[in-house]
């Protein structure tokens, strides 16, 4: 970006930053115009990675890590470990382990081993592969792996193993689109804080002092430049 | 490829190298005052409005690890570029000692993604050594920087408040944001522990101070640097500044191999490698300045070396690398069963706490250490990322479920699920930041053995905590435990005993570091004189952090920002009467 650009944005983002004080503020409607949503998707695969970033990124995707039968039981244990349900949206897909598998290979033996295990574990017991074991025969060994304050001898590796895709699972999960709408977080926009609203204050018997209410920045005042005159 | 080494006819009055908070001051301040300047940058070029290197604002599911730190240490969305390990650019340690060097290199610096916690250091912190005996005073005191810092923070914006706290200088503040609902809790506990608790001074824009850079708008996001330049970066705030004088080239991806001297032993200018092609290159000034980081500086000292200067450049003292000294730092997370269930709304506020804990107990005289700590603390309904949701097993089988019937640590399912739900912004977390103290056996050094991918010799670390550093680790995790119990939270995981050094994190890890070059009166026992300038190269300055004799428990940022604008303002006067 060359100065002269640098010198646009620079006036953009001050119109936007009055524009938030006095518009009112959506997903929709983004009040910092260069920085737009659309300008996002514009770009495949852009989240300001530099171009070695960018590259390892690429390379990343073009490789394959677990087999075509890892990934459909991890697609079913990811079901299991986090279930649709109506009104939760859904992710029941295998694309964030495997990607973390090959970003971070400390995980690739620790979930390669573990699947293992838990076919072999469904094949002691039911002479059939995990995935193809009934969903009552697959609930019956995970809940023995589920617990891990209460764990039975014999199943501490399955349980380490269940933790460490039950976390990936879990982040994949509130990481995405859905899980975040289901989740209920509601930043990573513009805003305007002006602290913790008052039900929720009388709720947990807190309120703002007086000097706290003083001293703060009062949201109509934020966009005045400040004056050090009798500071 | 033809190697020769490539000569600029140009010669600038002044020559920076590294555009961090040091050089950026130097050169909006050297540039703004008519000197014509050559700014060297060993990164890329950057500035928080390219939408293209852009990360505020992005969603978690844009990345496909989901901003795990795989690339980037703090996570893809953080906006430092390096780290403490850089391809090609190695580093090493020697007597089993450990020392990890943290790098950003781009226009900016570490400055990009700082938690801006802009502190004074105050009176007490430049004359310790009168106060404990250990280590050294600087040769100014608090009053020689006040103005700076007065001007620092005028020009940049810093929210806070006057608290006449003790040794907590108060400065000229924006207003602060109003504390979240877990920082009400949290000041809660610390009113019920006696420890004191104020809003926290961070160089972001609550309100504006000036036309060019926008006001915050509390998105939580300064770690990833701001596009309308709502916060404080070298980037934004400086070096643009200083590139509109148009009396700066900035020459970026440039690693600086070492400095130049004539047959009189001044300095007449930096040698380079250009990172795309790897040509070597020279630059040629009156004066050099060094910010190239405490560490990075004194390596291009020490690999500055010629006949008249055998041991490394400005180094007759054999000083150069020693007293490196970074903050201590130890941890501890809290579970609050009454912040379950939270109503949603939009907390984020500004990037970072908006309240702190200052060193509480300077009278105190038999704690087993001698400098103090501040705490910093964190929880809140952020957005999640990679490591979001792990380890829940840990917490969903500490209290009673919706049904009112404990259940077994772990699970899945809707149960489960909906755990996650519940539990969603009731863990917090505090860190103590403290002051070691600085030891000439805490060095780096040149490896006589090893060589970076441009052919430059390497540093070596030598680094080892003392009991001071320890005791003080110690004595965070007791008042940690005491806000958490206080406040009527579970501390999560064990408690960090001495096994582990009570969890005191290992030297570099705090990222403060400094000492490399320090400030003194006495040519023999420091590298820079009270105004930054080498004791043995007039003409050669120091305006990172590797001039400061001691660092406090307070960031570096906001001395080495005052020390740079004092240094240059001595070197325009010196300049003006033709001194340099």
């Amino acid at each position: 970006m060359d100065r002269r650009e640098t010198i646009k944005s620079l006036v953009l983002g001050s119109l936007a930053s009055s524009f938030i004080i006095s518009g009112c503020i959506s997903k929709t409607d983004n009040p910092i115009p260069e920085i737009s949503a659309k300008k996002i998707e514009d770009k495949k695969d852009g989240y300001g990675r530099t171009p070695q970033e960018e590259a390892r990124d690429i390379e990343l995707k073009s490789k394959t890590f677990f087999s075509e039968h890892e990934m459909s039981t991890i697609t079913l244990l990811a079901a299991i470990i986090i279930p649709n349900n109506d009104n939760s949206g859904s992710i029941i897909d295998a694309e964030v382990p495997e990607f973390i598998a090959k970003d971070i290979p400390a995980h690739q033996i620790p979930l390669r081993g573990g699947l293992r295990w838990l076919d072999h574990e469904s094949n002691r017991r039911f002479d059939k592969l995990f995935e193809d074991s009934s969903k009552g025969q697959q609930l019956e060994i995970i809940d023995d792996i589920a617990y891990t304050d209460d764990v039975k001898p014999g199943f501490q590796q399955g349980t380490v193993f269940f933790s460490r895709l039950r976390n990936l699972v879990t982040t994949g999960y509130f990481t995405s689109e859905v899980g975040v709408e289901y989740l209920g977080y509601l930043g990573n926009t513009p805003n305007v804080w002006d602290g913790v609203p008052q039900d929720e204050l009388d709720k947990h018997h807190m309120k703002y002092d007086e000097k706290t209410l003083n001293q703060c920045i009062k949201p109509e005042e934020r966009n005045d430049i400040m004056n050090w005159d009798n500071y | 490829m033809p190697f020769q080494i490539l000569k600029q006819p140009k010669v600038y009055d002044i020559c920076i190298v590294g555009s961090g908070a040091g050089g950026g001051m130097a050169a909006k301040v050297l540039a703004e005052a008519g000197f014509k300047i050559a700014l060297l940058e060993a990164g890329p070029d950057f500035d928080p409005a390219n939408p293209t290197q852009r990360t505020q604002l992005r969603g978690p599911w844009e990345s496909p690890r989901r901003g795990a730190g795989s690339t980037r240490p703090f996570g893809d969305f953080d906006m430092a570029y390096g780290g403490w390990e850089i391809e090609g650019e190695p580093y090493t340690k020697k007597n089993g000692t450990e020392f990890d060097w943290f790098r950003s290199q781009m226009v900016g610096g570490r400055t990009n993604h700082w938690g801006r916690i802009s502190l004074r250091f105050g009176p007490l912190d430049f004359k310790r050594k009168d106060y404990d005996g250990k280590g050294d005073n600087w040769p100014i005191g608090y009053d020689d920087i006040k103005p700076y810092y007065d001007k620092i923070d005028k020009l940049i914006g810093v929210f806070g408040t006057k608290e006449n706290f003790p040794n907590e200088p108060d400065g000229y503040f924006l207003p602060p944001p109003k504390p979240r609902l877990h920082e009400l809790y949290i000041k809660k506990g610390t009113e019920k522990a006696g420890i004191p608790m104020i809003p926290s001074r961070l160089s972001i824009l609550t309100k504006k101070v000036n036309k060019k850079r926008g006001a915050c708008f509390f998105c939580n996001q300064c770690s990833r640097s701001c596009s309308i330049y709502g916060d404080f970066s070298s980037s934004s705030v400086l070096v643009n500044p200083a590139l509109e004088t148009d009396n700066v080239d900035l020459f970026v991806n440039a690693m600086v191999r070492e400095v130049l001297t004539d047959g009189d032993g001044k300095a007449t200018g930096v040698s380079y490698i250009k990172k795309e092609n790897f040509q070597e290159y020279e630059v040629k000034a009156k004066v050099v300045v060094l910010a190239a980081s405490a560490c990075s500086s004194a390596r291009l000292l020490l690999n500055s070396k010629s006949s008249q200067h055998p041991n490394g450049l400005a180094n007759s003292s054999e000083l150069v690398g020693k007293y490196l000294h970074d903050s201590t730092g130890s941890s501890r997370m809290a579970f609050i069963p009454s912040l379950m269930d939270r109503k949603r709304y939009n907390e984020d506020g500004v990037g970072g706490l908006h309240m702190y804990t200052p060193w509480w107990l300077n009278g105190q005289k038999n704690l087993g250490f001698t400098r103090g700590y501040h705490i910093e603390y964190w929880g809140g309904m952020g957005m999640p990322a990679y490591g979001f949701g792990f380890n829940a097993d840990q917490l969903n089988g500490k209290v009673p479920g919706k049904d009112g019937k404990m259940k077994k640590g772990g699970g899945y399912g809707l149960g489960f699920k909906e755990d996650i739900h519940r539990f969603y912004g009731s863990t917090i977390g505090m860190a103590g930041r403290g002051e070691s103290i600085p030891r000439k056996d805490n060095y780096c050094e040149i490896d006589p053995n090893v060589i970076d991918q441009y052919g430059i010799p390497v540093l070596r670390f030598n680094y080892k905590w003392s009991d001071e550093e320890r005791n003080q680790a110690r004595h965070m995790q007791d008042t940690f435990e005491e806000i958490i119990h206080s406040m009527g939270g579970m501390a999560l995981g064990d408690k960090p005993g001495a096994d582990s050094d009570y969890g005191l994190e290992k030297p570099g890890r705090i990222i403060h570091e400094v000492g490399t070059t320090r400030m003194g009166n006495d040519p023999k026992t420091s590298v820079v004189n009270e105004h930054n300038q080498t004791h043995d190269v007039p003409n050669l300055f120091i305006v990172d952090g590797g001039p400061f004799v001691s660092q406090a428990d307070k960031n570096p940022t906001w001395t080495i920002l005052a020390l740079a604008w004092r240094a240059s303002d001595y070197l325009k006067a010196e300049m003006k009467k033709q001194n340099i």
